[in-house]
């Protein structure tokens, strides 16, 4: 059973870019750069069984890394609430030309 | 960095008064150029800072040329003396040294350049003193005199150089100070134009010249005259296509500067200048400059047959042509000009078909007898001018050159009516005078070399000159007086410095022809001094003549001896000017205001066979043409329009199409993100 | 087929399913439900492959700490209520799950190319010694010691930045 993991981390990392990529609320978008982590995870997970548990050790890492990244996100997203009064993405236009 | 030539000039200069050589020591020769620049500065720095003060200039510019005159005629009694006398090379520095090219700063003084710098300098100290009186209420006197002196200058470094880049300086330099003379009055615009044309026409001429030179570089490797004539006969081979081709571009200078077909456009408008500029520059002196090149050169032209015959050609053709011209012209000066075009057309026939020496003797008498023509004319116009102006009525120049106001002016002007008498003679080539002993030698020696065609040309060309000198004669002296009632009382006789000059020409056009009686006319002292003082000059280029077409022949075309057809010539000349006479004396010619252009042949004659529009169309229209649209479609339109602005509005635009891609939306940089890494993913795993 | 393999099917349907529902639901807070949904149905496949206490970890940092982080902030700034509506048009859905198809085929290549042969099984002995938590604890405490404690750094300095950010500015 090597490659069916492979094969759903693969269709949730493409869901989960679909994601980023259609949605308009940032919440969402973040929610779905989640999945994609989590994806990732799966792939790392079922291939430890042929690599070592290396690769489990690495999903911890990843997994943290998500948690500090969500936990900043959030902020940055709060405090561009305050601001624009609403998370859609179509009102950060400020690198615009 | 200036200083250096300078110094090496002065040593040089010292040098030359102290030495003294074997053989022929040329007296000072550097000092007749100096003498001529040195006025010109002064004259020159007086018309800029002090216009007014006339004594000094007065005593400068003819003097500088009176002391060059002495020098010049030191140095040919010193080489007389010697015989066959070597030509003497002074190098006073060197110039340009670049690569293999090697040009100094450096004269010769030989036979043949000693005889025009006496000519130049006679010539133009005779001019100049005349010009004193010429000139004498002109507010430019200064710049005249300074425009004069540097002339003469440019003039004796043309003939006295020793390479051809230093004759090509002085070259340039007489067709400068021409421009600058011809224009004098430059604020008539007519005038002004006149020295354009004049610089403009001589400029065609001088890219032959430079095409010729550059060709002489490029075979011989040298251009200096000791150089190019030693090794010549070995590299050119005879009639080779390298030499014709050297010979052919500098020819064409020579049309140019000496104004034959098809570059003598600009003579006859160069008589806007003032007159004893017509009578120096453009009969006596730089207009010879381009026979003095085919002299110089002669061995060169003596390779190349083709050229010789083309030279010969073009000589002859436009003795005729110009001398028909010169029949129906009323204008006083005009009619001296295409005279003056006709026998530069003589002496290119001349050294055409090898008689250098009857080429250089004719250059030199008819720079006396045409000088002196001028300068009549010039008196003629002075008197009129001031008579017209007196009376009140149009003075211009339109008034008082024009020969239907003149006539009877004989019992107002005596002097100037007896030289112009001589002068005219002269010219037609009565015996004793001149103009005689030059042109008939130029007519038996093209018969003597077999051209026939050409000597029937010059026979009648010479017939030509005798008629429309007199009628030039008849017009202005003879006959009844057309100037008005009001103008006639104030027509008097030249001032005498004038009139002095007149009479020394006159005593030269007399004098000069007797420097080469052949031998072969009857009753008369042999005397070939010319020929024999020239002929070390010529012996190199005679030889390959002889080499390869064999000794002339003592015999005309048609038969006899040269003592006989001279009588012949000289007959016919004095018949013409007899028929002449009786036909215009009681003519009643019309004066300016009620005449009418002349019609049909007449007209085609008097337009000058509308070579000037001819020009205009196919050389001047198209040539305006080639220049708006290279202006306005391809200055304007592509360089700027499409290159230069399309470049900035293609780089903006571009700029604005790629700032589309900054959105400031994140979406859209997502997205962009997205797509590349499917780009890259997508090469990787395929 | 065996019953392992059928579970996993179940768990992996139930995952893509709810991944699906996440990415379409126009209300944020029922896309935070079925993301939680879909850790769950991931950490129950991660239990199917001998990850035991990556699932635990699993179901307690990110279904339990960051889902609710996520919903804690939904819920501080009131998004349950009057949401817009998202991307216009079908073009875009279109265009993106086309994208989305793309990834998927060229991760589907490069899966398939990857030769494994399946009789290898490093993970189960060495969990088997050293039963689930050890087998993970000891070389991360061990070999990776040094990347375990820059986490922890890496830990407090988001703790800091978010508050930082977060934060309201004094009036």
């Amino acid at each position: 059973m090597f490659i069916e993991p492979l094969v759903v981390s693969a269709l949730l990392f493409a869901i989960g870019m679909v994601g980023v990529l259609l949605r308009r609320n940032a919440i969402v978008i973040f929610m779905s750069i989640e999945l994609m982590l989590n994806a990732v995870n799966l792939s790392f997970v079922a291939i430890s069984k042929f690599v070592g548990v290396e690769a489990q050790i690495f999903v911890i890492f990843v997994m943290t890394v998500a948690a500090a990244e969500a936990a900043v996100g959030l902020a940055i997203i709060i405090a561009i609430f305050r601001h624009y009064g609403s998370v859609d993405v179509r009102n950060f236009r400020l690198l615009r030309w | 960095m200036v200083g250096a030539p300078v110094l090496d000039l002065l040593r040089a200069l010292v040098q030359e008064a102290v030495t003294h050589e074997a053989a022929f020591a040329p007296f000072l020769p550097s000092w007749m150029i100096l003498l001529p620049f040195i006025g010109f500065m002064i004259n020159g720095t007086v018309a800029y800072l002090a216009p007014e003060r006339r004594k000094l200039v007065t005593i400068v510019g003819p003097g500088v040329l009176g002391l060059a005159f002495v020098l010049a005629a030191i140095n040919l009694m010193l080489m007389a003396g010697v015989q066959e006398a070597e030509p003497v090379v002074r190098t006073y520095w060197t110039w340009i040294e670049v690569g293999q090219l090697k040009v100094d700063a450096a004269l010769q003084i030989d036979q043949l350049s000693i005889i025009m710098a006496l000519v130049v300098t006679c010539v133009s100290f005779i001019i100049h003193i005349y010009s004193i009186g010429y000139m004498g209420e002109d507010p430019g006197y200064a710049r005249y005199f300074a425009y004069l002196n540097l002339f003469v200058f440019f003039m004796l470094v043309l003939v006295l150089s020793a390479n051809f880049p230093l004759m090509f300086v002085g070259w340039e330099g007489v067709g400068l100070c021409s421009y600058l003379l011809i224009g004098f009055w430059f604020t008539e615009p007519a005038k002004a134009e006149a020295g354009q044309k004049a610089f403009i026409v001589n400029r065609i001429g001088d890219f032959g010249f430079l095409m010729g030179m550059f060709a002489l570089f490029a075979y011989l490797g040298t251009l200096d005259y000791q150089g190019v004539f030693t090794m010549a006969p070995r590299a050119f081979e005879y009639g080779g296509p390298a030499v014709t081709l050297i010979t052919l571009f500098m020819f064409l200078g020579c049309t140019g500067k000496s104004a034959q077909i098809p570059l003598f456009v600009w003579l006859p408008d160069a008589m806007h200048g003032p007159t004893p500029v017509s009578a120096l520059i453009h009969a006596a002196t730089m207009v010879t400059a381009g026979v003095y090149l085919v002299a110089r050169a002669s061995l060169l032209f003596a390779l190349a047959p083709l050229t010789m015959t083309v030279v010969a050609v073009i000589g002859g053709v436009t003795a005729l042509f110009a001398g028909t011209i010169a029949v129906q012209q009323f204008d006083i000066k005009r009619v001296i000009a295409y005279s003056t075009i006709s026998q530069l057309g003589y002496m290119f026939l001349a050294v055409g078909v090898g008689a250098y020496t009857a080429g250089i003797f004719h250059l030199a008498t008819h720079a006396f007898f045409k000088a002196l023509l001028f300068m009549a004319s010039g008196a003629v116009i002075h008197t009129m001018h001031h008579a017209l102006e007196h009376a009140g009525e149009p003075a211009g120049e339109d008034m008082s050159q024009d020969m239907r106001n003149m006539g009877g002016l004989k019992s107002y002007m005596p002097t100037t009516f007896k030289t112009a008498w001589i002068g005219a003679l002269a010219l037609a080539g009565v015996f004793p005078l001149a103009g005689f002993f030059s042109k008939d030698e130029i007519i038996w020696s093209v018969g003597a070399r077999g051209q026939t065609v050409l000597w029937i040309i010059a026979i009648i060309t010479a017939l030509l000159t005798a008629g429309y000198i007199t009628r030039w004669l008849v017009m202005v002296f003879h006959g009844a007086n057309r100037a008005g009632e009001k103008a006639r009382t104030h027509l008097h006789e030249a001032v005498a410095l004038m009139t002095g000059a007149l009479v020394v020409l006159a005593i030269g056009s007399v004098v000069t022809g007797w420097v080469n009686i052949p031998e072969a006319l009857p009753l008369l002292p042999e005397f070939t001094w010319l020929h024999h003082f020239l002929h070390p000059s010529f012996a190199a280029a005679e030889h390959v003549l002889v080499e390869h077409l064999g000794e002339p022949a003592h015999a005309s075309p048609i038969g006899g001896a040269e003592g006989m057809w001279a009588l012949i010539s000289t007959a016919a000349a004095i018949v013409v000017i007899l028929l002449v006479f009786q036909a215009l004396k009681g003519k009643k010619y019309l004066p300016v205001r009620e005449a009418k252009e002349p019609t049909g042949l007449l007209g085609i004659l008097y337009h000058k066979y509308y070579v000037d529009e001819l020009y205009d169309l196919i050389i001047v229209r198209p040539f305006k043409w080639v220049c708006m649209f290279s202006w306005r479609v391809i200055d304007q339109g592509l360089i700027d329009g499409v290159a230069i602005n399309g470049t900035a509005y293609a780089t903006r635009f571009g700029g604005w199409v790629l700032s589309r891609f900054q959105t400031g939306y994140l979406g859209t940089y997502v997205l962009i993100i997205v797509v590349g890494i499917l780009i890259i993913l997508g090469v990787v795993t395929l | 087929m065996e019953l392992s393999q059928l579970v996993f099917y179940v768990f992996a349907g139930l995952a893509l399913t709810s991944s699906l529902f996440m990415v379409t639901r126009q209300n944020p807070v029922y896309s935070a439900m079925w993301l939680v949904l879909t850790l769950f149905s991931i950490a129950g496949m991660f239990v199917l492959l001998e990850a035991h206490f990556l699932a635990a970890l699993q179901v307690v940092v990110y279904a339990g700490a960051i889902l609710v982080l996520f919903l804690f902030v939904i819920m501080l700034l009131n998004l349950g209520h009057d949401f817009e509506p998202d991307l216009k048009g079908k073009f875009w859905w279109v265009f993106g799950g086309g994208l989305g198809l793309v990834l998927f085929a060229e991760l589907f290549v490069a899966i398939n190319d990857a030769p494994m042969s399946s009789d290898i099984d490093m993970l189960t002995p060495w969990l088997r010694e050293r039963g689930a938590v050890a087998g993970v604890a000891e070389p991360l405490f061990q070999n990776y010691v040094v990347a375990i404690e820059v986490t922890g750094v890496l830990l407090l300095v988001a703790m800091v930045g978010a508050v930082v950010i977060a934060k309201l500015k004094a009036e």
